[in-house]
């Protein structure tokens, strides 16, 4: 029977033909446990499960993420803890401080790769997808049962089926699309299902992060983008059957897609940037999983040559991993962000989750390419956060107000 | 009696428990008690009694995995959430806890700070005003968990997952 991506994933896991609706207990290939849960997780390991070690420490990746560097004596304390752990585990997929988000290093490293079953204690551990893995978030208890037996239990999810058929305009990027698809499924729309996103094979692994990453904001357990165009070595079972059954299917013609952007203070609160007004920015942030990679940064420095912010504007870019940034220092897009004025942070999730290097202060507005504007998400609650792509920030970091891509690009080629 | 506490739709996690306020974060990780709704519903923490009910709107627990969102809730005695639809990981992660999470709409039936008792066996509220509603039965496999008190118990007695064969 023709199955999704997620049926075919699960049913290797599981060891036998599974379909959408069963319970089924699987074999997992990859934990992944960040610095902000790992000290519960190892907790309820040793404590609660009576566990010793982990099931296979080479199957279990350790990501100081959240906070990093740490921002106080307890956070530090809390990261030593987990690396001291680690190391008594034999765990040698530990990535510190520096080397950025779990899910683009945990691809980086060939760790996360096309077919496996990831579980990750971050919801957006769905990143995985991006390289057709079954990759899914989960909280501490199930992050510690699945470290120390190697094995979990789903629901195996029904499918709601993305189809973008053209291609993007000018000025309109991945983010674009899965804001799109959000506004259209609404923050429950996928929920207990897993995301496929078909017709974008021409999109870089990194930019179908942005897509696999979002799909935890319409609520699902997965979200995947076939492995067509993929460099890593896909298994011959894992492919897109012409007759594999959706329980919903969207499609999307990207030579009609506007900019998107994301109002305060839900995901799913997207408009076409042209129908949002005028709304002044303070502060406009470039990072996260979902659009702080390579692409994002070279998309607005492409913008950004050769200009300045607007008076009054500040630009963080925060590095979704070391590897970004060393491609961004190598062929100038770093000097291009540096010279527009952009100050650039540690690769990691920054101000993502509100902690730390740059939270906003009250009455502060945030144009941020990240994936989620939840009231307090970034600091105060009377902050308030648009999401969009990395071209609209670069073009709203020029302007001060947010700003369509296009309406810049126009603007430098008169001055020319 | 429980009391009866109305929440609207989409709750996400950074209302139930902001992330600034992580036991990460925290110098005494016993505070997280202190922070369920904190900026959401400030008058939440200090009111809620143990066994109290939370009957939300559609999408209760959205957003992301950390299960301290439903432990802060465990820690002040939330007796049970009542939603239309949970948000998977928030859903496994009170189901982990032990927190019954019952799939209905209730916000159009209770009020905020009605009195009401929860007959959990049974899966019904029984109304200080006389009536009686019926919770629709959890399925069989988060029922086992639930009767061994969330996952870890589960997992320790039985050396399996819920719903898997037992051999």
């Amino acid at each position: 029977m023709a199955q999704t991506l997620s049926e075919q994933i699960l049913s290797r896991a599981a060891g036998r033909p599974v379909t959408a609706g069963e319970v089924v207990t699987v074999d997992v290939d990859l934990v992944m446990m960040h610095d902000s849960l790992s000290p519960s997780i190892i907790r309820v390991l040793h404590e609660e499960l009576g566990a010793e070690r982990v099931w296979d420490p080479s199957r279990v990746a350790v990501v100081i993420d959240h906070v990093a560097p740490a921002a106080s004596v307890q956070t530090a304390e809390k990261q030593a803890e987990v690396r001291r752990w680690a190391r008594a585990q034999g765990i040698v997929n530990l990535f510190d401080v520096g080397r950025g988000i779990s899910h683009p290093v945990l691809v980086e490293e060939g760790l996360a790769r096309p077919g496996m079953v990831i579980v990750g204690s971050d919801s957006h551990s769905t990143a995985y997808g991006c390289v057709t893995a079954f990759g899914t978030g989960m909280g501490t208890t199930d992050i510690a049962l699945a470290a120390a037996t190697g094995r979990t239990w789903f629901r195996v999810p029904e499918t709601v089926l993305v189809r973008a058929v053209g291609r993007f305009r000018p000025g309109v990027s991945a983010k674009d699309l899965a804001l799109k698809a959000a506004r259209i499924l609404r923050a429950d729309g996928a929920t207990y299902a897993a995301v496929e996103w078909h017709g974008v094979e021409f999109l870089s692994v990194m930019e179908r992060m942005t897509l696999a990453t979002l799909s935890i904001e319409v609520g699902a357990k997965a979200g995947l983008v076939p492995p067509a165009g993929l460099l890593q070595a896909v298994p011959e079972w894992l492919h897109v059957a012409p007759d594999a059954r959706y329980s919903r299917v969207l499609t999307i013609d990207l030579a009609q897609l506007e900019p998107q952007v994301s109002a305060p203070h839900t995901v799913d609160n997207v408009t076409d940037l042209g129908d949002l007004g005028r709304v002044a920015i303070d502060v406009v942030y470039l990072g996260t999983c979902t659009n702080g990679h390579y692409e994002d940064m070279a998309a607005a420095a492409r913008i950004l040559r050769g200009r300045r912010l607007a008076p009054g504007v500040r630009m963080l870019v925060v590095p979704a991993s070391a590897q970004a940034l060393q491609l961004a220092a190598e062929d100038g897009t770093l000097a291009t962000l540096l010279a527009a004025g952009a100050t650039i942070g540690t690769p990691g999730c920054g101000a993502c989750i509100g902690r730390h290097m740059g939270v906003l202060a009250p009455g502060e507005v945030c144009l941020f390419t990240g994936n989620r504007n939840f009231r307090g998400r970034m600091g105060s609650p009377e902050a308030n956060i648009y999401l969009a792509s990395p071209e609209v920030a670069a073009a709203t970091a020029l302007t001060g107000y947010i700003t369509h891509p296009q309406e810049v690009v126009e603007v430098r080629h008169v001055e020319a | 009696m429980a009391r009866v506490w109305i929440f609207g739709p989409d709750i996400n996690t950074d209302q139930i428990v902001p992330g600034r306020y992580a036991p990460y974060m925290l110098k005494n990780e016993d505070d997280l008690r202190k922070y369920s709704f904190v900026e959401h519903r400030p008058d939440f923490a200090g009111g809620v009694r143990p066994g109290d009910l939370i009957v939300a709107g559609n999408n209760f627990g959205c957003g992301s995995s950390r299960e301290y969102a439903p432990l802060a809730l465990r820690m002040v005695g939330v007796g049970a959430i009542i939603a239309p639809l949970f948000a998977r990981i928030f859903f496994r992660n009170a189901l982990n806890l032990g927190i019954p999470c019952f799939t209905a709409d209730l916000t159009s039936d209770l009020r905020d700070g009605q009195e009401v008792e929860l007959d959990l066996e049974q899966g019904r509220i029984h109304t200080d005003d006389g009536r009686t509603l019926q919770l629709p039965p959890p399925p069989a496999f988060l029922r086992e968990v639930w009767a061994a008190g969330g996952i870890v118990p589960f997992y320790r007695q039985y050396g399996r997952f819920p719903g898997e064969a037992v051999s």
